[in-house]
């Protein structure tokens, strides 16, 4: 499918697209989007606020002449930041995890940055034209938002619970549907977890720097034995002012790599979910067609039969998009999990590499300060 | 006589007590013989002058009273012993036979006796009977006083007990004295202006004895060994107090060394070989006056062998013995050391908690009035008890009773590398005997607990109450140090308790992701990352107990250490207090004094000379008093002193071993996490 319609093709690279810079304006953020055109070295720079991504997402959500648009696991859009409520600093926790951690918003612009990555790079979304506006008009995409149609995530929740257990005919699907039910929990309680972790070093990292900055107190110069025991508090405050670091350090590596990695995993089970659900919902529909139209008076049933052949091959569809879509999808999340776990775990080991080091420097100036 | 006549010669200043115990124990003889020589020439001068100095000095005194005697006397008393003490000696011999049984002044008085001996015994006694007796005595007695003040100062707690004493023994020497009432007289009257003061003295007599600290101790031994010894268990208490006083300038230590030194002399000369030993170092029966000074002469032994401490104790293997709430735990202290002072080098014992409390009241009851600093032990903790007792092997109370025992190790090793502290007998008997008694124990305990809950209650008032003026730059820093010390180390304290709580919780977090990452892993389908995520788990669980480790490190290195300085920083206030305690004695006693001399002036002026004598009388106590308790504080002072500068270069020394010992924790876990890495890394590049 990929440049089979040249003049659909996106005119940026997907790998180029980073978004270099957020600006905070009272509750706006404001991102700097930069991007590579494909066939020249001339770079494009836009700004974009929040209610465009939204608006791009749902642009790709109600793309029209796309067949099995329904069978496709859209790329998960982060959800709405709101700065502003600092006070409600656990409420954006819980509603954006891992992504209202790190400074300047730094992993929420990650975030936003490989979901148009991942848009960019789908053999088939790259084709839709809000992307390629979104990415080089200059002017703001437009407002118009409120178009949630078939996708309205409130009406799904209703159904899901009693479509979610609706036996499949395709056992592909049944398992794939099982599974990724386990995934997306087990995932989604892996990166709570995480982030309990994270925020716990981060609590860790701020009482060290407590104790080291009262450490200070203690010093005193009136006489012999206040000065040793002055420098031995220093020592102390600086080595404990090491291992905070370290704990920022190792916070910050875990957010920045697994914790983004997870979080991620988590989303797109999520999407891959909500993927399923649509198909589990276009099933029941063709299934009670057939009802129908085995009951269907003799008159009618012509119309019926037709309107039956057309939902089942809008299913098939569906079902065939579907799968290509989880078998992309599956060799992708291995391979971006590996590389975020390969890069946690290079991190983490130079951390301790880093720290190692620093501590045995320490040790050996405490052990000659013990001999002096 | 030989073995005399040897000693006398050579220490002559100090040599005069060697000489009196000769002439006490040997008696009679030894004077007829040897000191005649001597003495007669001298003595019938000397009998002639005193009276007349009698005369006439004791109006001078009366007027300007005590004040001129005691700067005299107090300078002289060396000096005067030697000469004088000759002449008059004979004189007060007499009285002393005589009259005054009481005139415990006498001992001192003996060092001189040996040249005086023959003399005084024969002539001297006639004349001096009638009325020279009371001068004798109390001339003696004066120089006691006012000498003896400096030593007791010194000695601090003991005057009194030993005036008790004193008189006992005047008893008993009353005895010696008429065999061997020449020595008695000798120092009497070397104090010349001492005579006027004797009818004073003869009423205050108590008053004298109290200045003499260690002949008291001695005496008492003495006594108790044998009667004859007596005079010269005096002398030698005599032989002391001169020590004392000529090094009083110097440090209580070395006045105390001094006296060691006195003490076995005179000792040999009785023969009696064991009872130096005995009576200075450590015997429990000596009086705390004894104590005192023996500890400051094993404290100069420990500074000097400071560097060869070697002495190793540890506390393990707690065990709980007993069922319901008579339930309490044992531990096993084994020490392990090369110093002489213990029976062999390693020995265990089993000790329970309680005991370790019961240490800790004997050794503060003895040794924190004197201005040490005697480590607290941790406090009792009822409701961890309770857990253990209940005998629930949960987390907490395994937790609880391995955080007892590693205080406890603390609380000994603290105990044992104070010099002073090591000597004492109380802490080899519980490190060494196989049963402690059981008085000891938790009843003891629940009582005296109360009595300190109430004189911690006083404590306070007075504290409020007491608005020292503090003279003493040093001791005015100090005090501000160490509270403003104290404040921060609860704040650190606070901030390590907090850091701890949050190292358990991230253990705990860890634990919990671990096993969401192991969930992630089982319903993983692509086999190699399902296997790296199980891989990972695993490395989640180490970390998860590195960090559980390095919590209880941050712990016990920080939190259990700056617990236990909270609590030392509380002793070493309270040495502050106790200081503070000794001076305000000093202050009452001299506001007492500053009364009774406006009391005298007032009846001088109107003209009572019958409730006069008996005003002077309460002066020269009052004096007597104000000097001593100078003393006290002087030398409390100097104790503290030390024991802050020694407690702030433990606690330096201290916190470098827990930092030392904390970075190698740090660095330990560190690599520990750089191996789990390094095996990870693999695993992760093997996802396909």
């Amino acid at each position: 499918m990929e440049g089979s319609s040249a003049e659909a093709a996106l005119s940026v690279s997907a790998n180029s697209i980073r978004i270099t810079d957020v600006t905070q304006d009272g509750d706006v953020l404001t991102f700097a989007i930069a991007s590579q055109k494909l066939n020249s070295s001339a770079g494009v720079c836009v700004f974009r606020m929040y209610e465009d991504f939204d608006w791009l997402q749902q642009s790709l959500f109600s793309e029209e002449n796309l067949p099995g648009l329904q069978g496709i696991i859209f790329p998960p859009l982060p959800s709405k930041a709101l700065p502003s409520q600092s006070n409600t600093q656990t409420k954006a926790l819980k509603q954006l995890g891992f992504l209202a951690l790190g400074q300047d918003w730094q992993s929420y612009c990650k975030a936003l940055e490989f979901y148009l990555q991942q848009v960019a790079a789908h053999p088939t979304l790259c084709k839709c034209k809000a992307l390629d506006s979104f990415l080089i008009n200059s002017e703001s995409p437009g407002k118009q938002r409120g178009r949630k149609g078939i996708f309205n995530r409130l009406s799904q929740a209703v159904e899901e619970m009693r479509k979610e257990s609706h036996k499949d005919v395709d056992n592909f699907f049944q398992n794939e549907r099982n599974k990724n039910t386990n995934l997306a929990a087990s995932s989604k309680v892996a990166t709570e977890k995480l982030l309990d972790v994270v925020m716990t070093e981060q609590k860790l990292a701020v009482a060290c720097g407590h104790f080291a900055t009262s450490l200070h107190l203690c010093v005193n110069q009136d006489d012999a034995a206040a000065v040793a025991f002055s420098k031995v508090c220093l020592k102390l405050s600086d080595v404990i002012e090491a291992v905070k670091r370290n704990y920022e350090k190792v916070a910050s590596n875990n957010l920045s790599t697994l914790g983004l990695g997870l979080d991620l995993e988590s989303r797109y089970q999520e999407s891959e979910k909500e993927m399923l659900f649509r198909r589990t919902c276009k099933l029941i529909e063709l299934e009670t067609v057939k009802k129908g139209t085995e009951k269907a008076k003799a008159n009618k049933r012509e119309v019926m039969e037709a309107f039956q052949k057309a939902v089942e091959k809008e299913f098939n569809l569906i079902s065939s998009v579907a799968k290509q879509e989880i078998e992309r999808f599956h060799s992708s999340r291995v391979k971006v999990l590996k590389t975020f776990l390969i890069g946690w775990c290079e991190l983490q080991l130079n951390t301790a590499k880093e720290f190692a080091e620093l501590y045995s420097q320490h040790l050996e100036a405490c052990r000659n300060m013990y001999s002096e | 006589m030989a073995a005399s006549s040897e000693r006398s010669p050579p220490p002559f200043p100090d040599s005069e007590e060697p000489e009196l115990l000769e002439d006490s124990d040997e008696g009679a003889d030894a004077f007829t013989g040897t000191s005649i020589s001597e003495m007669d020439s001298p003595s019938p001068d000397s009998t002639r002058p005193t009276k007349d100095i009698f005369n006439d000095p004791i109006e001078e005194i009366f007027s300007d009273p005590l004040s001129t005697i005691n700067s005299e006397p107090q300078k002289k008393v060396d000096t005067k012993i030697h000469s004088p003490s000759s002449d008059e000696a004979v004189d007060l011999f007499s009285d002393a036979l005589d009259d005054d049984s009481e005139v415990m002044s006498s001992p001192e008085v003996q060092n001189p006796i040996p040249d005086l001996l023959d003399e005084p015994v024969e002539a001297p006694k006639s004349d001096v009977l009638g009325e020279p007796p009371v001068h004798k005595n109390a001339a003696g007695q004066q120089d006691v006083l006012e000498d003896p003040p400096k030593g007791s100062s010194k000695s601090s707690s003991v005057k009194k007990a030993a005036s008790a004493e004193l008189f006992d023994d005047d008893e008993d020497e009353e005895d010696l004295f008429n065999e061997t009432p020449k020595v008695v007289t000798k120092k009497p009257q070397p104090s010349g202006p001492p005579v006027d003061v004797f009818t004073e003295v003869k009423s205050d007599v108590k008053v004298k004895p109290q200045v003499k600290d260690d002949p008291t101790d001695l005496f008492t031994e003495e006594a108790l060994t044998a009667p004859a010894p007596k005079p010269s268990a005096s002398s030698s208490s005599s032989s002391r107090t001169n020590g004392v006083h000529s090094e009083e300038q110097d440090l209580f230590s070395e006045a105390t060394v001094e006296l060691s030194l006195d003490s076995p002399l005179n000792d040999r000369k009785k023969k009696d070989d064991v009872k130096p030993s005995v009576s200075a170092p450590a015997a429990p029966v000596a009086s705390s006056s004894s104590k005192a000074s023996s500890k400051t002469l094993e404290e100069l032994e420990e500074e000097e062998s400071e560097d060869k401490f070697d002495l190793n104790i540890s506390v393990t293997n707690p065990e709980k013995v007993g069922d319901g709430m008579n339930a309490y735990m044992a531990y096993k202290v084994s020490t392990q050391t090369s110093l002489t002072m213990f029976r062999s080098k390693t020995f265990t014992v089993r000790r329970r908690f309680s005991d370790f409390l019961g240490l800790y009241e004997k050794l503060s009851e003895k040794h924190s009035q004197n201005g040490y600093i005697v480590p607290p032990p941790p406090e009792k903790s009822i409701l961890g008890m309770t857990k253990v007792k209940v005998g629930k092997e949960d987390h907490s109370s395994a937790e609880f009773v391995e955080r007892r025992r590693a205080a406890l190790e603390r609380y000994l090793q603290r105990v044992v590398s104070h010099p002073s502290l090591l000597q004492d007998p109380d802490v080899r008997e519980f490190l060494e005997k196989e049963e402690l008694p059981r008085a000891v124990s938790t009843q003891t305990l629940s009582g005296a607990g109360f009595l300190k809950m109430l004189n911690k209650a006083t404590d306070a008032v007075s504290k409020m109450t007491i608005k020292m003026n503090e003279q003493d730059v040093w001791f005015d820093e100090k005090i501000q140090d160490v509270e403003n010390e104290e404040q921060h180390m609860r704040k650190l304290h606070v901030m390590v308790e907090s850091l701890v709580n949050h190292r358990k919780e991230l253990s705990g977090n860890t634990a919990v992701f671990a096993k969401s990452v192991a969930m992630l892993g089982s319903s993983e389908d692509n086999t190699a990352l399902s296997r790296a995520l199980s891989q990972l788990a695993e490395v989640e669980d180490r970390i998860e107990q590195l960090h559980q480790e390095q919590a209880s490190n941050d712990f016990f290195t920080f939190s259990e250490l700056l617990a236990d300085y909270i609590r030392l920083l509380g002793a070493v206030k309270g040495c502050f207090d106790q200081r503070m305690k000794v001076w305000q004695r000093w202050q009452d006693a001299e506001n007492m004094l500053q009364k009774k001399r406006e009391a005298e002036a007032k009846l001088l002026w109107a003209n009572k000379p019958d409730k006069l004598q008996q005003a002077k009388d309460e002066i020269a106590e009052w004096e007597a008093k104000v000097t001593q308790y100078e003393r006290e504080f002087e030398r409390i002072s100097a104790t503290v002193r030390k024991e802050v500068i020694r407690f702030d270069k433990e606690k330096a020394r201290d916190f470098k071993r827990q930092i030392v010992k904390y970075l190698e924790s740090l660095l330990n876990s560190q690599q520990q996490l750089i191996k789990y890495w390094e095996a990870f890394l693999p695993e992760a590049k093997a996802i396909a």
